[in-house]
């Protein structure tokens, strides 16, 4: 066993107000997460002392000296690092090392975000800037967008292994079916595979129900040491594995388009926490899009290569399936504010305390979480247990 | 059409300065390093394959096949907004790197990955001439 595995639990997991609110700052969205998910530990804002933390920002904010003042704390340890919606989930790593290393007692990771109301309501233009300065100016002059670069990897995987639109709508489909049973989800009706085909083309082969939703959101995580752990107000539970990595930043410059950093980073929290795939009860897989599912279903190791199609065919992940996956809604159907990776430990850490009512798959436990950021770009992978 | 926002334009920089001055003379070129003898691209300081500085500009054909493409029917800017359904794609030059381009010249549904293609210039400002790819 190594040194930091097996020895950090999270102790507390919250959101804040979801979907669309106008009314509250990014800051305010992170410090109520913050504050619910302290007193879902059963600890307070005092006795944080370390801070992993990014913000979506126009102006360079340096995120955790925001936080940390927003909030009102010095942390002794604090971290921003920013690798996209995947950050969240590599702070799990962080945050555990510096745990047992003694850097910090209380780790908090918070997010917040008001991703739609800052674009006036509607998913619009994401730029109007004029000039581009640095290695982004070998594609924003071309009009690539975060979907088209999602895009461009969905046609290559087709291309090579005959991966169908079919086949990716199974993932939404079936993500939409675990919403309509989370209250706290933004879409819940059911759709169905030809209403994903029918939907608008935004960039092919992704139509916009193959997309995650742009909405206003925040989420808090609270680690601490499993001996500190033991002593709070709900069951720990134990991070047994952890890995991350990153291959890019821009999509142009992706080594392979049909494979995620996931192979580097689910190999390491494989290998970390001495478990195998068959032995994960439920996944929680960041769903920007339904390729991202699918390419990381492939690079964790869940399938073979080429065979992601096949292996989410005949709602294989939708309630009732031998795989549940994403089982809150998604970024697809539950909320997504523009980086997603802390609602994967927030539904992960729930379903092994068995908080999850209708949605709960029966006797989880093992969780597997795993964020994606940037274009394709960066992963993080967390493998939880129950204690 | 005098209001219409024109499309995001590259702002060269100290790595770039000279593929976007090649690109105004409708010239492609690519870094190869003098130390590993490999092809770099996008453009920068050092070689991303060794570290090396010895960094020359080579004239490429600008000859390649489309490795992967997206018709992207959203503007995502306001440059854009006239030119919906276009063309992205990441083309593979003969030299063995990848750089994104639009593919134009050709309807839009014509396109296929592992099609040949050349590179073609459009003249975005006065200032910015843009690498562009058509069937070859």
């Amino acid at each position: 066993m190594d040194s930091i595995h097996k020895k950090t639990a999270i102790v507390g997991v919250a959101e804040s107000d979801l979907g669309r609110v106008p009314h509250k700052s990014k800051y305010q969205l992170s410090a109520e997460a913050s504050r619910a998910a302290l007193d879902d530990a059963g600890l307070s804002i005092k006795d944080v002392d370390g801070l992993f933390t990014t913000i979506i920002t126009e102006g360079g904010e340096m995120s955790s000296l925001v936080m940390a003042e927003y909030m009102g704390i010095r942390p002794r340890y604090t971290d921003s690092t920013s690798i996209g919606g995947s950050s969240f989930v590599a702070y799990v790593e962080h945050a555990a090392a510096a745990i047992n290393a003694g850097m910090c007692e209380v780790a908090l990771i918070c997010h917040g975000s008001t991703n739609i109301s800052d674009r006036g309501g509607r998913a619009g233009p994401v730029s109007t800037r004029s000039s581009v300065y640095g290695p982004m100016q070998f594609e924003e002059p071309y009009g690539t967008s975060t979907v088209s670069s999602y895009a461009l990897a969905a046609q290559r995987h087709m291309h090579l292994y005959g991966t169908t639109s079919e086949q990716l709508a199974e993932i939404a489909v079936a993500t939409r079916k675990w919403a309509s049973m989370n209250p706290k989800a933004l879409m819940r009706s059911p759709i169905t595979i030809e209403d994903v085909l029918n939907s608008r083309m935004v960039s092919s082969p992704l139509h916009v129900l193959d997309c995650c939703l742009v909405t206003d959101a925040g989420g808090a995580v609270v680690l601490t040491s499993m001996e500190r752990a033991r002593d709070l107000k709900k069951r720990p539970v134990a991070v047994l594995g952890t890995g991350e990595a990153h291959t890019h930043r821009m999509i142009s410059q992706m080594p392979d388009y049909t494979e995620t950093a996931a192979k580097i980073s689910g190999k390491l929290a494989f290998e970390r926490a001495g478990v195998t795939h068959k032995d994960i009860d439920v996944a929680e897989i960041y769903d920007s899009f339904t390729i991202t599912v699918l390419l990381t279903l492939e690079s964790l190791g869940f399938c073979k290569k080429g065979e992601g199609g096949a292996f989410v065919s005949g709602q294989r992940t939708a309630p009732g399936g031998d795989f549940p996956m994403n089982t809150q809604g998604g970024a697809l159907s539950y909320t997504h504010p523009g980086m997603f990776g802390i609602f994967t430990l927030i539904e992960g850490v729930r379903q092994l305390r068995g908080e999850c009512g209708p949605r709960q798959v029966k006797d989880a436990e093992l969780a597997l979480c795993n964020g994606t950021g940037g274009v394709l770009s960066s992963t993080g992978t967390v493998i939880l247990g129950r204690t | 059409m005098a209001d219409t926002p024109h499309k995001p334009v590259p702002r060269p920089y100290q790595d770039t300065q000279a593929y976007w001055d090649a690109a105004r003379e409708k010239r492609l070129i690519l870094q190869r390093c003098r130390d590993c003898q490999k092809f770099q691209f996008f453009p920068r300081g050092v070689c991303s394959h060794c570290l090396g500085s010895a960094l020359e500009w080579v004239d490429s054909p600008g000859r390649g096949v489309v490795h992967t493409f997206t018709i992207a029917h959203r503007a995502p800017h306001p440059g854009f907004a006239n030119q919906v359904p276009f063309v992205i794609g990441i083309i593979e030059l003969e030299e063995g790197v990848r750089m994104m381009t639009n593919i134009v010249g050709c309807d839009p549904n014509s396109v296929r990955i592992d099609m040949p293609v050349k590179v073609t210039f459009e003249e975005a400002t006065p200032d910015i001439t843009l690498p562009q790819f058509t069937p070859a």
